[in-house]
């Protein structure tokens, strides 16, 4: 990283000069390298619970309540995930949660697409008023609606039911405005060849607004995806049955089953981080745009 | 509905103000048809049906006596109203509820603000940065309450064994009053400030970057094109940052649940588990609906005064 090549002599030649800098490279050796350095220790510091929870989980039972702490141990085993994996419970609500979680993401999708495409596209009567109601509903927070909600779900039998959790979730005004505002920018003239084709409105949507659309829509399907999977509140009051727990719910019963097993404990923090961990892997620079471009949040 | 011309509408996002939609909608274009309402239908079914239809009836409830255990319903005029505004502790959880917030707004900005600097300049981290600040957002609530539940762990866990090996005795973490709400927020902040983060950044990148070229030729140091060009052209993401972690923030609920169910001694007790507990432990839905409405309306007064003061400092 050092500059051989500049030697002192011909920096300070270079220095009463003074405007153009050409010196990029000085800096790169002092200042940056106490960036860097910070940089690095900040981005480590950040992983420090996840490598302790991993650390955690792969000690023997009896070495994790050994103090002081010790982030390595000689006798690392996979004994905890055995022991997890083996009681089943986690494949379970892993499963309970795909499922629900897909239900929610690809309802949202569709629903919320047709609406913004609707509200972008067409003039109709009560649409102002329609498209106010809609975005006021961005101010009503949904957590406070428990009760009546789960009242509700009562009335129409779907308490412990996968379709219990999912269609709440599927209510997503946010969405419909983001997408309309998208959909808003698309020129009306690629549209046009398309109609004069003969093409209908769902068509049109279909053909000439959704593949134009790939990267807000990938953005709003992976942002439906991470909060419906994560999603604890609703899912904890509408499940009361184990078996039809999601993820998070069942996890948050976790620490009740398995006392004070710390690596079982760990472990199953550590395969329940899995899933979603690797989504975000593939699709991070998905997200990473998508966040830039919509400025999202659940 | 007037019209609104060829004007481009604002430039605004997630959070125009409801009374203000005219700028958005563009009611030139299409003779009205019925085509437009197919389309926005499903939708404002599942709208109706899970957030219009139960906020309708809570309304009803909060006049009833309700019970979740069944039994019989009658109409009980102001009386839930009445016990929830002169509740003791409902206004405890209302505090805890701000007290979260105003510690954990300003840390959340601030720290995403920090963070996104650091990675704007050490570009060649740039993608462990990212994933080592943003991964945590995508962990599931209760994974991230079990890890630090754990780590908390004042006779076990890594921070007070940690401490315990440079001779200094740790806090009780969780089981103090009054550190309790504290750890929460820290915990809090790691595991959710890689949204504000990623904001930041995205901002930070769409700087031309001849305006620091051109500051840099006029012998800007790097603090100083920090304070002069970065700070300032990231205003309006501050301001948006800001708006939607307090909205996130009051709503706090699930960690604080999940790491001190509510205690020591409810110190930690948000309004949200208030009105679960009043309505899932106590079974008194007319009740917990008359507290929902309370806090609904605090929300929502607080949701517009910010958007209100955001547009103005747009405008």
């Amino acid at each position: 990283m050092a500059a051989p090549a500049t030697t002192s002599a011909q920096r300070a030649a270079s220095a009463p000069a003074r405007t153009p800098r050409p010196s990029r490279k000085r800096r790169v050796t002092v200042g940056s390298a106490a960036l860097y350095t910070v940089a690095a220790l900040a981005g480590l510091l950040w992983f420090v619970p996840l490598l302790w929870a991993f650390a955690t989980s792969v000690k023997p039972e009896g070495e994790t309540t050994v103090m002081p702490p010790s982030w390595f141990t000689p006798n690392a085993t996979f004994e905890a995930y055995a022991q997890v994996l083996g009681r089943g419970d986690i494949i379970r609500w892993t499963m309970n949660s795909l499922i629900t979680t897909t239900i929610v993401t690809a309802l949202t999708l569709v629903v919320c697409v047709l609406a913004a495409y609707g509200f972008s596209r067409f003039d109709f009567r009560g649409r102002g008023w329609l498209f106010a109601l809609v975005i006021g509903g961005i101010l009503i927070p949904p957590q406070v609606l428990i009760v009546p909600q789960f009242v509700l779900m009562t009335q129409l039998g779907l308490v412990d039911t996968y379709w219990g959790v999912a269609l709440p979730q599927v209510v997503a005004p946010v969405f419909v405005f983001i997408l309309k505002r998208f959909f808003d920018a698309i020129p009306r003239d690629y549209e046009d060849a398309a109609k004069m084709d003969g093409a209908g409105p769902l068509l049109v949507l279909w053909s000439v607004i959704l593949p134009l659309s790939r990267p807000i829509l990938t953005a709003v399907g992976i942002f439906t995806f991470i909060g419906a999977w994560n999603n604890f509140l609703w899912p904890f009051i509408v499940i009361n049955d184990p078996e039809m727990m999601t993820l998070p719910v069942g996890l948050g019963t976790v620490l009740g089953q398995y006392g004070i097993q710390y690596a079982q404990v760990m472990a199953s923090a550590v395969l329940g981080a899995l899933p979603l961990l690797v989504v975000y892997l593939l699709f991070q620079r998905h997200i990473v745009t998508g966040v830039a471009g919509a400025g999202i949040k659940g | 509905m007037t019209s609104q011309t060829s004007a481009p509408p604002p430039r605004t996002f997630a959070g125009t103000p409801p009374s203000a939609p005219r700028g958005l909608v563009d009611v030139r274009r299409r003779p009205t048809t019925w085509t437009g309402l197919w389309f926005v239908l499903p939708f404002l079914a599942f709208y109706a049906l899970f957030l219009l239809w139960p906020s309708v009836v809570g309304l009803g409830y909060a006049f009833t006596d309700r019970s979740l255990a069944g039994g019989e319903t009658s109409f009980v005029g102001m009386d839930n109203w009445r016990e929830s505004l002169t509740d003791p502790d409902l206004y405890g959880s209302l505090w805890n509820t701000l007290w979260f917030t105003v510690l954990s707004v300003p840390l959340m900005v601030l720290l995403a603000l920090g963070l996104a600097l650091l990675t704007d300049h050490a570009r060649r981290l740039g993608w462990f940065l990212r994933l080592s600040f943003f991964a945590p957002f995508v962990l599931p609530v209760a994974v991230m309450t079990l890890i630090w539940n754990w780590m908390y762990n004042p006779s076990l866990g890594l921070f007070n064994g940690t401490l315990e090996r440079f001779g200094v005795a740790g806090p009780e973490w969780l089981f103090s009053e009054d550190t309790a709400m504290f750890s929460v927020v820290i915990a809090t902040a790691w595991w959710q400030v890689g949204f504000n983060y990623l904001l930041y950044l995205a901002a930070m990148q769409s700087i031309p970057k001849d305006v620091y070229e051109a500051a840099a030729i006029d012998g800007a140091g790097v603090w100083q094109r920090i304070a002069r060009i970065t700070l300032p052209m990231l205003a309006r993401t501050t301001a948006l940052i800001a708006v939607l972690q307090l909205i996130g923030s009051l709503r706090v609920f699930e960690q604080i649940y999940l790491m001190t169910m509510g205690g020591p001694n409810f110190a930690t007790r948000t309004v949200i588990q208030y009105i679960y507990d009043s309505g899932f432990v106590g079974l008194r839905v007319g009740l917990a609906s008359s507290m929902a409405y309370i806090f609904m309306v605090l929300i929502i007064a607080a949701s517009i005064a910010q958007f209100r003061l955001f547009s103005r400092k747009e405008g």
